[in-house]
This record gives C-alpha cells, sequence and structure tokens, in this order.
C-alpha cells in the first residue's frame, strides 16, 4: 500500500472520551485532516477529533495474571461472611444505629 | 431590478452552478476519502446558493427554488468559469482553487461594504469557504509537487485563467492576480478576462437536465 | 478441522468475538473478507443508479438532501473497503475485480433508474430492506465490521425518512406525480423481493455457521414486508403481487422470485449490470493517474 493509514478517534460530547472511530488513507496529515473532518463529522456528531498515523499506535493485548492478582480488584474481596461473623459478635444490628436502615 | 439585487444573484448564480458542476463527482472522485470530502463542499455551495436565493427572494416576492430553476437562460448571471462541464481532475482542482481565491477576494469586499445584511451572508460564507481554500490549496501544492500532476495543473491553470479573472469586477482582479501569483510564485499571463456578458453553450445544457424533473408537472406543482 | 479452528468456531458460535489482529482460520476469513467487499461493492455501485438524478433534483431541498445520502454511500463504501484492507486485500485489487466483473455486488444496484419515482422508492425501500440485514450484522462475530455497521445503520435511517418524504409529496401531488412512484414501485418490486436472497435455511448458511451472519434470508424478507407493506398500502398503492397477503400467524405469503434470475443478475447479466460496470471502469480510468500519482508518491 503506497499511501498512509490514519487512525481516527472523536469525542462524541464534551467531557466524553475520545473513542476509535475508524481510520482514513491518506497521502499526508493535511489530507487525512480534511477527510477524517468529513467522514467522522460532518453531521455535527463528534466534537473533537485525534489523528493518529498507524504505525505509531502501539498494541499491548496480552495480560498475564498465573498468581491470582484478584487481591487488586474488588472481585478479590469476599465480606460477607465475615461482617456477620464481626456483628454476631458485637450483638449489634445496622437496623438498631442512630441512622440505621 | 437594484443593483443590490443583481449582485446577490450574481453570486447565488456562481455558487449554483459551480455547486451542481462539483456534484457532478459524487460517487466518482479519484478516490473515496476524496469523493466524502468533495460532495460536502458541492453542498455547501448549493447552501450558499439557496441562502442568497431566499434573500433575494424576499424582496423579489418570489421563492428559492423559482429563483434557482425557473429563469430563463439570458437572466442568470453566472460566470462562464462555473458553467464548464465536469473537467477532468487536474482542471476540477484548478477551477476550484481560482474561483475560490477569486471568492474569497469578493466575500472580504462585501464585509467591508455598508450593507450588514449583505456582509453577515457573506461572513457566513467566508467561515466555510475557509476549509474549502485549505482544500483546494493542499491539492494545488501536492499536484505541484508531483511529476506527472505538475504539467497537467499547469495547463488546467492556463487554460482556465482568462475565465478566472471573469469572476470578479474589474477592481478586483488585480488582488487575484497578487494572490495566484503569490501561491504560483510566477507571473500570470495578461490575458482578456472571459467575463459575464457571455455564457458558455454547456450553461443551456446544464439547466435543461436540471430542470427537467421539475417542468414535467404544472407550475406551482410540489416536489 | 485442526484444534485450534475448532476452539476458533465454538468461540464465535458462543458469542465471542474477533478482532483485526487475532488468528482466525483461512476459510473464516475468505468468507469474511468476500462478504464485506460484495458488501463495500454494492455501497460504491448503489452510487450509480442515483448519481443520473443528482442532475435533475426538482429543489434545493431536494438535490441537497439527494447529495448528502449519496455522499453517505460513497462514506460506506470507505468503511467497508477499509475493514477489507485490512482482512489483507487492498481497495486497489477489490476495484480492479469489481471493473473486470470478478466480484459481486447487490442485486438491485443492477437495474436502471428512470424516473424521479426511482429515487423516492430506492431511497425509502431499497434502503429499508438493506438496513434490516445490516442491523443484523450488528451482531457480526467479526467485531471491525460490526463497529462500523454501527455509524452506517445511523447514517442510513436518514435515507429512508428522506425517500418516505419524496413519494409523500408525489403520492399528494398531481396524477401524473402519483403515477411516478405507481410505476416505480410496479418495476422495483421484484428486485427487492430476491434482495435478501434465497430462503436457504439458517443451519445450511455457512455465514450464520460461523456467526458472520446472525439471520436467516428469509427472517429479514418477512421482517421487509411486515414493516413496509402496510406502509406502501396505506397510500393507495399497490403492488405487483397477486398472491401478497398477510396470514392470521403473521407470516407473508408471497409469489416466489425466479431464483435463477437473481444468480443471472448479480453474476453480472442485469438489465443495466454492463452499463454500470463500463462507467465505473471509465470513470476510474479518468482519475487513475491522480491515485497513482498523489498516493503513490506520498509514500
Amino acid at each position: 500500500m503506497t499511501s498512509r493509514v490514519f487512525e481516527v478517534f472523536r469525542r462524541e460530547r464534551a467531557g466524553a472520551p475520545m473513542q476509535h472511530a475508524g481510520s482514513v488513507v491518506a497521502p499526508d496529515a493535511r489530507f487525512a485532516e480534511i477527510y477524517a473532518r468529513e467522514q467522522y463529522g460532518r453531521r455535527g456528531e463528534s466534537e473533537a477529533l485525534w489523528l493518529v498515523p498507524r504505525e505509531a499506535v502501539g498494541e499491548i493485548d496480552e495480560f498475564v495474571d498465573e498468581f491470582d492478582l484478584k487481591y487488586r480488584r474488588v472481585d478479590g474481596y469476599s465480606i460477607k461472611e465475615r461482617l456477620r461473623e464481626a456483628r454476631a459478635r458485637a450483638g449489634t444490628s445496622l437496623r438498631d444505629l442512630p441512622g440505621g436502615r | 431590478m437594484t443593483s443590490r439585487i443583481d449582485l446577490i444573484l450574481t453570486l447565488a448564480d456562481d455558487e449554483l452552478i459551480l455547486g451542481w458542476r462539483n456534484s457532478e463527482w459524487t460517487g466518482i472522485a479519484p478516490f473515496l476519502e476524496e469523493d466524502v470530502a468533495f460532495s460536502s463542499i458541492a453542498q455547501n455551495e448549493i447552501g450558499h446558493a439557496r441562502a442568497l436565493y431566499e434573500l433575494a427572494a424576499r424582496e423579489l416576492g418570489t421563492d428559492a427554488d423559482a429563483l434557482a430553476f425557473d429563469r430563463p437562460l439570458d437572466e442568470y448571471r453566472s460566470a462562464p468559469l462555473v458553467e464548464l462541464r465536469r473537467l477532468e481532475w487536474a482542471r476540477t482542482i484548478a477551477r476550484h482553487w481560482l474561483y475560490e481565491t477569486a471568492d474569497a477576494i469578493r466575500l472580504e469586499a462585501l464585509q467591508a461594504a455598508d450593507d450588514p445584511e449583505l456582509a453577515g451572508i457573506a461572513a457566513k460564507m467566508g467561515r466555510e469557504e475557509v476549509y474549502h481554500r485549505i482544500h483546494a490549496e493542499m491539492w494545488i501544492d501536492r499536484l505541484l509537487a508531483s511529476q506527472e500532476g505538475r504539467p497537467r495543473l499547469d495547463e488546467a491553470l492556463a487554460e482556465l485563467w482568462p475565465y478566472a479573472l471573469g469572476v470578479l469586477d474589474e477592481d478586483l482582479r488585480p488582488e487575484l492576480v497578487r494572490r495566484v501569483e503569490a501561491k504560483l510564485e510566477r507571473v500570470m499571463p495578461a490575458v482578456e478576462p472571459i467575463g459575464r456578458d457571455q455564457h458558455e453553450a454547456e450553461l443551456a445544457e446544464l439547466l435543461e437536465e436540471m430542470t427537467m424533473v421539475r417542468r414535467s408537472a404544472p407550475a406551482g406543482a410540489q416536489w | 478441522m485442526d484444534g485450534r479452528t475448532e476452539e476458533f468456531l465454538a468461540n464465535v458460535q458462543s458469542g465471542g468475538l474477533v478482532e483485526a489482529g487475532d488468528w482466525m482460520p483461512d476459510e473464516y476469513r475468505a468468507r469474511l473478507t468476500k462478504f464485506v467487499e460484495m458488501h463495500a461493492n454494492s455501497e460504491l455501485m448503489g452510487v450509480l443508479p442515483e448519481r443520473d438524478w443528482i442532475l435533475r433534483a426538482p429543489t434545493l431541498q431536494r438535490k441537497l438532501a439527494l447529495t448528502a445520502k449519496i455522499q453517505d454511500e460513497a462514506g460506506h463504501a470507505q468503511l467497508l473497503y477499509r475493514v477489507v484492507e485490512d482482512l489483507g486485500k487492498p481497495r486497489e485489487a477489490c476495484l480492479d475485480d469489481l471493473i473486470a466483473g470478478r466480484a459481486k455486488f447487490h442485486n438491485v444496484f443492477h437495474y436502471p433508474t428512470k424516473s424521479w419515482g426511482d429515487v423516492g422508492v430506492i431511497a425509502w425501500l431499497v434502503d429499508a430492506a438493506a438496513i434490516i440485514s445490516q442491523k443484523a450484522l450488528l451482531k457480526c462475530s467479526y467485531a471491525p465490521y460490526a463497529r462500523i455497521m454501527r455509524k452506517i445503520c445511523w447514517e442510513e435511517s436518514f435515507h429512508i425518512l428522506h425517500g418516505r418524504d419524496i413519494v409523500l409529496t408525489l403520492v399528494t401531488g398531481t396524477e401524473g406525480q402519483r403515477e411516478l412512484v405507481q410505476e416505480a414501485l410496479d418495476r422495483w418490486w421484484k428486485p427487492l423481493m430476491m434482495f435478501h436472497g434465497n430462503p436457504i435455511p439458517a443451519e445450511d448458511d455457512p455465514m450464520v455457521h460461523w456467526r458472520i451472519k446472525s439471520q436467516a434470508n428469509e427472517e429479514a424478507r418477512q421482517q421487509f414486508l411486515e414493516g413496509y407493506v402496510p406502509e406502501v398500502w396505506e397510500l393507495g398503492l399497490t403492488l405487483p403481487d397477486p398472491e401478497l397477503r398477510r396470514r392470521e400467524d403473521g407470516t407473508w405469503e408471497y409469489t416466489e422470485p425466479d431464483w435463477d434470475e437473481l444468480r443471472a443478475v448479480v453474476t453480472g447479466h442485469g438489465p443495466a449490470s454492463e452499463e454500470r460496470i463500463a462507467f465505473r471502469r471509465l470513470s476510474r480510468e479518468d482519475v487513475d493517474w491522480v491515485s497513482r500519482t498523489v498516493l503513490a508518491e506520498a509514500a
């Protein structure tokens, strides 16, 4: 392929994240800007675009989790049982506390 | 007819006919990304024509479509530059750039003139045409830098130069010469402008085709 | 089938998604490429029947809307050829195959247009038929294709309205204008009934097997009939099929289209196939130097 692929990211509205929208083929960055503006924004569906030459995109698509990394996430914690036990030992219930449910 | 209406219709006819001509590339431009971009430019031009016709129609007691479609050939004020039939790509780019350059000069003059309504429309048109000029100039640069593109573009510019001069009134022409020469870095030949006192034969064919459906029902029919 | 392919198949069949860089079996890549390429070709060739009417649109508003619709089709072809290119087949190769008559495109784009009525009927009903297939492709196992389908479906929803608006204006106009719609419907009905393909059962369809498609042909056609026949009839327009009726159970009956004719049409033997391919070839020759120099010299 002789010309360049530019990846296009778009922000749909203020505050929204940039999301991948697609790509354009263009001889250079100037052409790519004009082409992306029309292909991904001509209906006012974008409030900003990023253009990135494809070769500038680095990809990581492998995430190793061999030794149980769940302690870094919420699903690594199961406190229900221990909470019940702790409450039983203290003889409390949420309902009895001030502001309780 | 006042000279103000005359001026509005001149601008509108140029935008209409050029928009119609440029829309002939829809679906067959050199590559698909360009197809989408060039079609937007054609649509903008027709949108400008519509806004201008609406302005004139209010004073003439008619509507924009009637002005765009229903006038006799000799009442159109378009410049011969925009009337030429779909040209091959180097000529399309040459016309596009020459027209946008001339149009910018004309719109700047309007914005400076003492007619707030017209100045307002000119300013709005100008904001869209900035992108048309960026588009035209990037193509000019690209073709000038290309071994095969440059001779094609040069030939097209030479052929269309008298037409381009014909877009503007005499007092604005020196500015066009200045801008074109600055961009091309060479002196343009002094030639007789091909102005609005004549129409290209291709305009008659275009009007015939563009009104074909509209004429097939009695006047006043909705489409 | 080797183990890796079996695993891939099980994954896509159970809803798994595939990205451009992922490994995929050759058969999947080949079928997918061919399918998306045909879709891209259809968008590109779909420009041509309507293109003639860009110059003849009867009002400024119609001119703008029609140009914008055709622009969208060129834009969709761009999005789809990008998917094909990332699957390994360059756009230039696709266009070479198309103008040599080696590639397929949808049956409806092999027919001529004759009046402004066609512009309304195409934008309304051909686009309606297309959007039914395209919506089903939102669930395609190949994620890059499914993603651009969202943009395509969003843009095409305006096409149907534009078409319906033209049709409504014509049927409420003069007798002659109304006749434009009826005459166009009479010509377009047969191609429309063939649009979704022969009623091959989903379990025999290799495209469904790989979850490239998820909707059976007949299911799409029934959805089209259910959605649009009542809308046509309510305008007092007729459809040229005496068998057409809705059964108690909601299934539509219709005269079986001639599937051999469909096969002939999509392989380049439709009434306008040759002319359209020739036009595409000539217009490509005209601008060949541009892509050759501008794109090549940029590299």
